[in-house]
């Protein structure tokens, strides 16, 4: 009789627990807890279809090593960060449907956009309209943020930016030219407005650094062009001392390949700004020597333990080796994390904005461990800009040389004068 | 825009002429590759097929995985070719073959359903990195030198194979009881299976040998050109313009076709490089205007 009753009760015990459970699965957690500890929803859009997939992996794979690490530490005040992430293949109109989206219909509190510059202009303006707190993680083109006309109180910027890398390159290429008579510069950029702008940028500060230099030949590839032969070819004929290109992705690795099959790197100098991504240099299959290559990302860069740590961690979570992208993800979601709990987990725009103007945080990818974004124009600074030259084994990149942020702030501040942005 | 100068000069120099014809040449021969089996598909079963692309990467793809495991180049073309072929005779089979006589439009939506859905799964198994296959070592040499012209080992001979590959293909559609077969089929599809002749069967067959043509030129380019989901989209694009300019249903067209848009590529981006697209769509928009069956066609068009 005692067995019987027991048994009953067992068996009523794991009734009702399985239909607890259901219910905590259903539901979640109990709606009394559920008011406290609200998650923090953050709306990210990004590219994760198509040619430049990989963008949005590893952003993806990027924001996971922030929001991991402040959750695993009990959230903010007890409040979980929640990346809620969308596909906007690469399309303005796109990504500036589904943030409105990510607000009106799924709650987020805050964006992060981690589109191309196209995407982040669109976004940039639904940010402004709805009055949301956001910061761009992706863009590089520089009037984002330096244009008193694009600027947005409660918007910001944690990704590297387009002047600040040509005036960086330009010392760096000027130097090189200097010890090894380079005087006829070639290009050869994707035929779009960051190659156009990159290109241009690059070659005005080289020219002012080294004033004896002339660009001989411009090849324009389109973007995502299959084959380089034309351009090669091209650029063979001019026989210039040394070439420069911005091109990047899957288009640099396919240019590299078929450039080395006519020996190109052996017959002048090269520089490729967008060569030191770890995906770049591991997919080419023989990677030639002595081409300087500006670093994206890269786990020996600055060469410390808190970025190989970051490395570890972030390839704990990933199966794609992290890009530039990644680290800039991390940073928009650390400089975000860091208002939020300023803010006491309030989203705010208007105080979020306060705590993130001017604001300085630890950073694996600074110069000197820490990175700022400027309250004059809502955009990031002082965080690591280097070239380096290939060799032909793991890490492929060496002789690191990092630019000088005192030499980027002077002539940052005439490039912005010369568009009377200030 | 116009460099006059530095196309005489280029000219007047025999390295670079020989430099931009030969990569005219290499550009338009794996083009042609592509744009033959486009037009060999319309030509005889008079379907566009805008997923033709698709199966340029596929034989891109299979071929990357077939030198994982064998290490040789030729052997993974061959894969390459044959998994884009399967790939296309299923592809014919389940769901083109369902549409032959429905409105364009309908082709076309199943054909763009086809390419995200094979872009998506090519992201699953393969992921979304740059992938590069790597020169094969038997072609890592130094490249000749012709008048102090460049021509890499490599393209001397694909440039080659893909001349075979388009004889052969000619070969087999005018000169083969296949080819009979097929062609009859085109102009009579009842009157040749009345015949007892198993016409679906053959059009997949043809289908599937196009298909196989965009996927030997996406796995020959393997070595040179990186791998990611969605690469077939701009050679679609190429491929279009060739089968206009060399006419519709015509594989002479096509080679002719390709070396002129090969051509007017290497040369343009010496003479032109900001005009390199505009003129090959002028051409195109001037064939249309003055042959708008393609120069290799005769008469009006289907």
């Amino acid at each position: 009789m005692k067995k019987i009753k027991n048994q009953l009760k067992r068996r009523s015990f794991i009734k009702v627990a399985g239909l607890g459970l259901a219910t905590t699965a259903l539901t979640g957690f109990p709606n009394i807890l559920k008011a406290a500890n609200k998650p923090i929803k953050v709306g990210v859009t990004t590219i994760l279809s198509g040619r430049v997939a990989i963008l949005g992996q590893t952003v993806l794979s990027g924001l996971k090593v922030a929001v991991n690490e402040i959750n695993d530490a009990g959230g903010i005040d007890g409040r979980k960060i929640e990346v809620v992430s969308r596909d906007s293949k690469a399309k303005p109109d796109e990504a500036a449907r589904l943030t409105r989206e990510l607000v009106n219909n799924e709650g987020c509190d805050v964006l992060l956009n981690c589109e191309a510059s196209g995407a982040t202009f669109a976004v940039n303006e639904v940010a402004r309209d709805i009055k949301k707190f956001c910061i761009h993680c992706i863009s590089e083109t520089s009037s984002l943020t330096a244009d008193p006309k694009n600027r947005v109180p409660w918007v910001f910027r944690a990704a590297r930016q387009g002047i600040h890398d040509a005036v960086g390159g330009g010392i760096f290429a000027s130097e090189v030219a200097k010890n090894n008579n380079l005087k006829k510069f070639a290009t050869c950029a994707p035929d779009y407005a960051y190659g156009r702008a990159n290109t241009a940028e690059f070659m005005e500060y080289l020219k002012l650094f080294s004033p004896g230099i002339d660009i001989t030949t411009q090849t324009w590839p389109k973007i995502f062009q299959p084959d380089y032969t034309e351009n090669i070819t091209a650029l063979l004929n001019a026989k210039p001392d040394a070439l420069y290109t911005c091109l990047w992705g899957g288009d640099l690795v396919a240019f590299i390949d078929q450039a080395s099959l006519y020996g190109l790197f052996d017959q002048f100098q090269s520089f490729a700004v967008n060569l030191g991504d770890l995906p770049i240099l591991t997919a080419i299959k023989k990677i030639p020597k002595d081409v300087y290559g500006g670093a994206r990302y890269h786990k020996d860069i600055p060469d410390t333990q808190e970025n190989e740590n970051w490395y570890k961690k972030y390839m704990a979570g990933s199966d794609v080796l992290p890009t530039n992208w990644s680290w800039e993800a991390d940073t928009g979601m650390r400089f975000l994390i860091d208002a939020l709990k300023k803010t006491g987990g309030d989203t705010d725009p208007m105080k979020l904005a306060k705590a993130t103007a001017g604001n300085t945080i630890k950073s694996p990818f600074g110069v000197d461990g820490t990175m700022t974004i400027r309250g004059e124009d809502h955009t990031l600074v002082n965080y690591v800009i280097a070239y380096g030259k290939t060799i032909t084994k793991d890490p492929y990149l060496a002789n690191i040389k990092q630019s000088e942020w005192k030499d980027i702030y002077t002539h940052e501040k005439d490039w912005k004068k010369r568009n009377k942005y200030i | 825009m116009f460099d006059i100068d530095a196309l005489m000069n280029c000219f007047g120099m025999a390295s670079c002429a020989v430099n931009q014809l030969t990569s005219g040449l290499i550009i338009g021969m794996l083009l042609f590759l592509v744009a033959s089996g486009l037009t060999l598909i319309f030509g005889v079963l008079n379907v566009i097929n805008f997923a033709h692309g698709t199966f340029y990467m596929i034989g891109a793809y299979f071929a990357f995985s077939a030198y994982l495991l064998t290490e040789s180049y030729l052997l993974s073309a061959f894969v390459g070719a044959l998994g884009a072929g399967i790939f296309g005779i299923f592809f014919e089979r389940v769901l083109i073959s369902k549409v032959y006589n429905q409105d364009i439009l309908m082709q076309l939506l199943v054909c763009y359903a086809f390419i995200l859905i094979t872009d998506d799964l090519v992201k699953l198994i393969w992921g979304t990195d740059y992938i590069a296959m790597g020169i094969p070592d038997e072609f890592r040499l130094a490249p000749f030198r012709i008048f102090g012209g460049y021509v890499p080992p490599l393209y001397a001979f694909l440039i080659l194979l893909s001349l075979v590959i388009g004889i052969a293909i000619i070969f087999l559609i005018s000169k083969t009881r296949f080819g009979s077969i097929v062609r009859a089929a085109a102009e009579n599809a009842p009157m040749v299976s009345a015949l007892g002749i198993r016409v679906p069967l053959y059009f997949a067959l043809l289908f599937g040998l196009g298909c196989a043509l965009a996927g030997v030129a996406g796995a020959l380019a393997a070595p040179v050109r990186s791998l990611t989901p969605g690469m077939g989209f701009g050679i679609l694009i190429e491929s279009f313009i060739v089968t206009v300019i060399g006419g519709m249903g015509s594989i002479p067209g096509a080679l002719v076709a390709a070396i002129i848009l090969g051509l007017t590529r290497s040369i343009g981006s010496v003479g032109f490089p900001l005009f390199v697209d505009g003129l090959m769509f002028l051409i195109m928009a001037l064939v249309l205007i003055f042959k708008p069956t393609g120069l290799f066609v005769k008469g009006s068009s289907k």
